[in-house]
C-alpha cells in the first residue's frame, strides 16, 4: 500500500524522530511511504484561536499537498491533527465561503488515519510484538489524549498496541482521561489554569513509577514532558499556584495522588476533603520522560529505543 | 457585582446582532484569566470542589451506565429542544394561550430590568407590609432570578427574598455567590457551613458539622417562613407548550412547599425552557436527574397548570424572560446552547472548572456551558465576556456528558472567531503576531522548509540545550514548563537527505 505521511508541524519541526519511527513501522510492514511536499500543518492552531481567515490558506496548503500526489491512505502520528482535518477543516472552509476547499479537505480527511487507527483498522495489526517486532522492556504509563479519546474515539487501540509490545511493563495512569492542560494557545492565554492541570497530570504520572509516559500526540507530550522536566529541575512548579487536590476514589477512600498516602488519605465520605494539602516532595527523581508511542512501537530487540537509565538524552522532559 | 441599568452593548457587524444583549449577572467584571488567578491558589476551594465534583461525576457515570438507551435518550432530548428553538415563536404563543386559559397571567420581559420591575410590582400588590416596614417572599432555587439579580433588586425595594433551598440558603446567609448551578455551595465544606449557620441563625444554638444536624437547623429556620409568607417566587425547569403547564424538579421538598402553600406564585422562566408536549417529559425526566444529581429520579417533581380552585396558589403569574436569549437564538452556530437544561454535568467533568471554581466565570452560568451561554447572551464585544470562550482546553469532556448534546467545544471555537472579529484582546498581541506569521509560513510548504532550515543555527545557538526561559508571550509557556532542545534538522530536511542518498545509490548501481 502507498501511504502518505502527514508529519504535522510539531513533529516535523520538534520531533523528527517520531515521523522517522512512523516510517520505520510502515516500511517494516512492507508498505511504501511517501512524504507529500508542501505539507505544513492542519491549521488547528489558528482555528482554535478563532482566526479562521488565517487558517484558510493553511488548510489550502494541506489540500494542495495531499491532492497533488497519488496515495492509498494517509497517516499522521497525531490524533489531534487528524481530528482537525475531519472536524474542523471543512467547517472553516465553508465558513470562509470556500466550498471547493471544504469538499477537497473532507475527501482528504476521509482517507487520513491516526497511526493506531491505521495499524488496527486498516492493516489489522493486533499484536505489536508479533507483527511489528516491537520490544521495549520498560515500565510505561500512557496518557490518552483528549482528541484521540473524544473526537476520534480511538478507544483501546493505542493502549492495546502498547500492551502487546514485547517486554513492556504497562501501568495504568490514574485519572488518565483528564486533560493535561495543553489546549494549544490555552496554555499561554490561561497559563495558570493550564499549569494547574499539568501539575496534576505530572503528579499522577509520578505516582505510577513508570520510566516513560507515552501517548499518541506529540503536542500533549511536549507539554507533559515540559512539566516533568521543570519539576525535576526545580522540585516545584514555578508559576503554578501549588495547590494539590488530585482526587481519586480508591477503596472508599479519597486519595490525593503524589503525596505520602499515610498523610493524605481520609475517609471518602461525602462532604469531607483532605485536611492537609499535599506539597510535592522535592527530590522526587525517578527519571521520567515523555515519548511518542510510535517510537515504542518502532523499538526492537536489535535496534532498541534507549531510555534515560540506559544513557539516553532527555531534553525538556522529552526522550531524544 | 450587578450591572443593572448598564447600557446595552451592540455590535455593528451584523444585522442580527442589533438584537440587544442580556444584562444582569451574566456579565463578567474582569477577564477570566484575571479572576481565575484569585481562585487558583485557594487550597480549601480546590479541595472542596475537587472532592465534590469527583463524587458527583462517579454517581452520574454509574446511573448513566444503567441505561442501555442513554445515547438514544440524548438524541431524543436534543431533537426535542432543536424543534423548540426552530419554532420558538409558535410554541410561545401556544404556551401563552394554554397558560392563560388555565387561569394564569403571562408577563413578557425583554431584559433583566423589565423582569425585576414586573416581579416587584406583583409582590407589592400581593405581599403585606410587615411590622418591620418590609415585605417578604420565599423563593425556590432558580437560575433565571439569579441571572436578573432579583434578590438584590427586591432588597432595594424593601422586599426580603428568602432562599429555601439548603445550598442557596447557605450562600445567601454567607453573603456569597453560588459557584455551581446545581450545588451552589459546592465551594463550602461542612465546617464552613456550620460556622455560617452559627453566626446567622442565633436561635439554632450549638451545632456540629454533621449534615443531619445542619439540615435540621435549616429546616427549623425555614418552617415558619413557609407557613406565613403570602408570596413565593420560583423558576421553572420546563414549560409544556401544549398544556400550558410549568414544572420544577428538586431534591429537598422546599420547592413543593413554596409552590403550594402561598397565595400568590410568581415564576420567572427563560423563553427557551419550553417543550412541545407532556410526552417529552418521558425523555427529560430521565435525562435531567441522572445527569445532574446522579439519581435515577429526583425526590420531588411538581407540575402546575394555571390555578385550581381550593388547591394551591390562586394567583399565578409567569414572567417570560428574554434577556439575550433572542440574541443567542439568532446565532446559527451558537443557538443550540439554548438547549441547556441546567443539569451541570458539564461543570462536574470540566478540568478548568474543577480548578478555578464557578466564581471565576463571573456569571450565574459557570463552567463550560457558561463559557458559551454568557457571551452568546451578551455578545463578545465587552472584552470581559469575550475572554470566556478561551477558558477551555477544548478537551471535549463536556460535550460527551451533555444530555442534550450541545457541542460546547465547537461553539467555544465559533465564539473565539466572533471575538477575533470584535477585535480586542490587546494583551495577547504578541500571540496574534506570532499566529499571523505562522499563517504566512504554513500557507506554503516552501516557506515552512525555509523557516526550518534555520534549525541547525537555532540548535547551535541554544547549544543543544533545553529552553527553560523565554521572554514575552512565550514566557507564559516557560513560566511552568521547559521546552526540549531543538532538533538539528527537521523531518522534512532529513527526508530530503534520505531521498537524495537513495537516488545517489540508485545511480551508482
Amino acid at each position: 500500500m502507498k501511504v502518505a505521511l502527514f508529519a504535522t508541524c510539531i513533529i516535523d519541526a520538534m520531533y523528527p524522530e517520531v515521523a522517522q519511527a512512523t516510517v520505520t513501522i510502515l516500511r517494516r510492514l512492507g508498505h511504501e511511504v511517501i512524504f507529500p511536499e508542501g505539507q505544513t500543518c492542519c491549521g488547528q492552531m489558528h482555528i482554535n484561536s478563532g482566526k479562521f481567515a488565517q487558517a484558510e490558506p493553511v488548510i489550502a496548503a494541506h489540500a494542495r499537498a495531499f491532492s497533488s500526489t497519488e496515495w492509498d491512505v494517509a497517516v499522521a502520528p497525531s490524533a489531534s491533527c487528524v481530528a482537525s482535518l475531519g472536524h474542523q477543516q471543512p467547517m472553516v472552509a465553508t465558513r470562509m465561503g470556500n466550498e471547493a476547499l471544504a469538499t477537497e479537505a473532507a475527501d482528504i480527511a476521509g482517507r487520513t488515519y491516526e497511526l493506531s487507527q491505521l495499524l488496527t483498522d486498516v492493516l489489522g495489526i493486533t499484536d505489536a510484538g508479533a507483527d511489528l517486532g516491537s520490544h521495549f522492556p520498560h515500565r510505561v504509563t500512557y496518557h490518552p489524549s483528549c482528541h484521540g479519546m473524544r473526537l476520534l474515539r480511538l478507544g483501546q487501540r493505542q493502549s492495546d498496541l502498547l500492551r502487546s509490545v514485547d517486554g513492556i511493563d504497562f501501568v495504568e495512569l490514574p485519572l488518565a482521561d483528564s486533560c493535561c492542560g495543553f489546549g494549544g494557545t490555552f496554555s499561554v492565554k490561561n497559563p495558570e489554569v493550564s499549569s494547574a492541570m499539568l501539575a496534576d497530570k505530572v503528579r499522577t504520572i509520578h505516582s505510577t513509577g513508570a520510566e516513560v509516559c507515552t501517548g499518541g500526540d506529540a503536542s500533549c507530550l511536549l507539554h507533559i514532558g515540559g512539566g516533568m522536566s521543570r519539576f525535576e529541575r526545580t522540585g516545584k512548579f514555578e508559576g503554578t499556584p501549588d495547590v494539590t487536590a488530585v482526587h481519586m476514589k480508591k477503596d472508599d477512600m479519597t486519595a490525593v495522588i503524589g503525596a505520602s498516602e499515610a498523610d493524605h488519605r481520609v475517609p471518602g465520605e461525602r462532604g469531607t476533603s483532605p485536611q492537609e494539602p499535599s506539597r510535592l516532595q522535592s527530590g522526587l527523581s525517578v527519571g521520567q520522560s515523555a515519548v511518542h508511542l510510535a517510537r515504542i512501537l518502532a523499538s526492537t530487540k536489535e535496534n532498541p529505543l534507549r531510555v534515560q537509565s540506559e544513557g539516553a538524552t532527555v531534553s525538556g522532559g522529552s526522550l531524544r | 457585582m450587578t450591572f443593572l441599568g448598564m447600557p446595552l452593548l451592540r455590535s455593528t457587524r451584523h444585522d442580527d446582532q442589533e438584537i440587544p444583549g442580556g444584562q444582569g449577572n451574566i456579565v463578567e467584571d474582569e477577564s477570566f484569566a484575571k479572576v481565575s488567578h484569585q481562585h487558583l491558589s485557594n487550597q480549601q476551594l480546590r479541595n472542596n470542589i475537587g472532592h465534590a465534583t469527583a463524587t458527583i461525576r462517579d454517581k452520574r457515570s454509574e446511573v448513566v451506565a444503567e441505561l442501555d438507551d442513554w445515547e438514544a435518550l440524548r438524541e431524543a432530548g436534543s431533537r426535542a429542544k432543536n424543534q423548540v428553538m426552530e419554532n420558538l415563536p409558535e410554541y410561545l404563543a401556544q404556551f401563552e394561550e394554554n397558560f392563560t386559559a388555565a387561569g394564569g397571567v403571562i408577563h413578557w420581559a425583554r431584559d433583566a430590568d423589565e423582569a425585576n420591575a414586573i416581579v416587584t410590582e406583583l409582590v407589592e400588590a400581593n405581599a403585606p407590609v410587615l411590622e418591620s416596614g418590609r415585605r417578604e417572599v420565599i423563593k425556590v432555587k432558580s437560575m433565571a432570578t439569579q441571572e436578573i439579580g432579583l434578590n438584590e433588586h427586591l432588597e432595594t425595594q424593601d422586599i426580603d427574598a428568602f432562599e429555601t433551598d439548603l445550598a442557596e440558603l447557605i450562600v445567601q446567609l454567607g453573603n456569597d455567590k453560588p459557584s455551581h448551578i446545581l450545588v451552589p455551595a459546592i465551594h463550602r465544606n461542612r465546617d464552613e457551613i456550620r460556622d455560617i449557620f452559627m453566626e446567622k441563625m442565633p436561635d439554632a444554638g450549638e451545632l456540629t458539622n454533621e449534615p443531619a444536624v445542619l439540615a435540621e437547623a435549616a429546616r427549623r429556620h425555614l418552617r415558619h417562613k413557609f407557613l406565613t409568607t403570602k408570596v413565593a417566587v420560583s423558576g421553572a425547569n420546563f414549560g409544556i407548550a401544549d398544556t400550558g403547564t410549568l414544572g420544577v424538579v428538586e431534591s429537598e421538598g422546599n420547592g413543593r412547599m413554596c409552590l403550594t402553600l402561598p397565595e400568590t406564585l410568581i415564576t420567572v422562566m427563560g423563553i427557551e425552557k419550553l417543550l412541545p408536549s407532556f410526552d417529552d417529559l418521558e425523555v427529560f425526566l430521565q435525562l435531567l436527574p441522572r445527569s445532574s444529581t446522579g439519581e435515577r429520579m429526583n425526590p420531588y417533581t411538581s407540575f402546575w397548570t394555571g390555578t385550581t380552585p381550593g388547591d394551591g396558589p390562586q394567583n399565578v403569574h409567569l414572567v417570560l424572560l428574554d434577556n439575550g436569549r433572542t440574541r443567542a437564538l439568532a446565532d446559527e452556530h451558537g443557538r443550540s446552547a439554548l438547549n441547556c437544561i441546567r443539569c451541570s454535568a458539564c461543570m462536574n467533568v470540566c478540568p478548568v472548572y474543577e480548578r478555578t471554581g464557578g466564581h471565576a466565570y463571573g456569571s450565574t452560568y459557570p463552567g463550560p456551558i457558561g463559557a458559551i451561554l454568557s457571551p452568546l447572551m451578551t455578545g463578545v464585544e465587552a472584552e470581559e465576556n469575550g475572554s470566556l470562550p478561551y477558558a477551555s482546553s477544548l478537551c471535549g469532556a463536556c460535550y460527551d456528558v451533555c444530555p442534550v448534546k450541545i457541542n460546547i467545544p465547537e461553539i467555544l471555537v465559533h465564539l473565539r472567531g466572533e471575538d477575533v472579529e470584535a477585535n480586542h484582546s490587546p494583551v495577547s498581541s504578541q500571540l496574534d503576531a506570532a499566529l499571523t506569521g505562522a499563517s504566512w509560513m504554513m500557507s506554503d510548504g516552501k516557506r515552512m522548509a525555509a523557516a526550518e532550515s534555520g534549525l541547525p543555527i537555532a540548535h547551535a545557538a541554544t547549544g543543544g540545550n533545553p529552553i527553560n526561559s523565554l521572554p514575552g508571550i512565550a514566557g507564559a509557556w516557560t513560566s511552568s514548563r521547559d521546552i526540549p532542545a531543538l532538533p538539528e534538522k527537521s523531518f522534512r530536511q532529513l527526508w530530503a537527505e534520505d531521498e537524495a542518498r537513495a537516488a545517489g545509490e540508485d545511480e551508482e548501481r
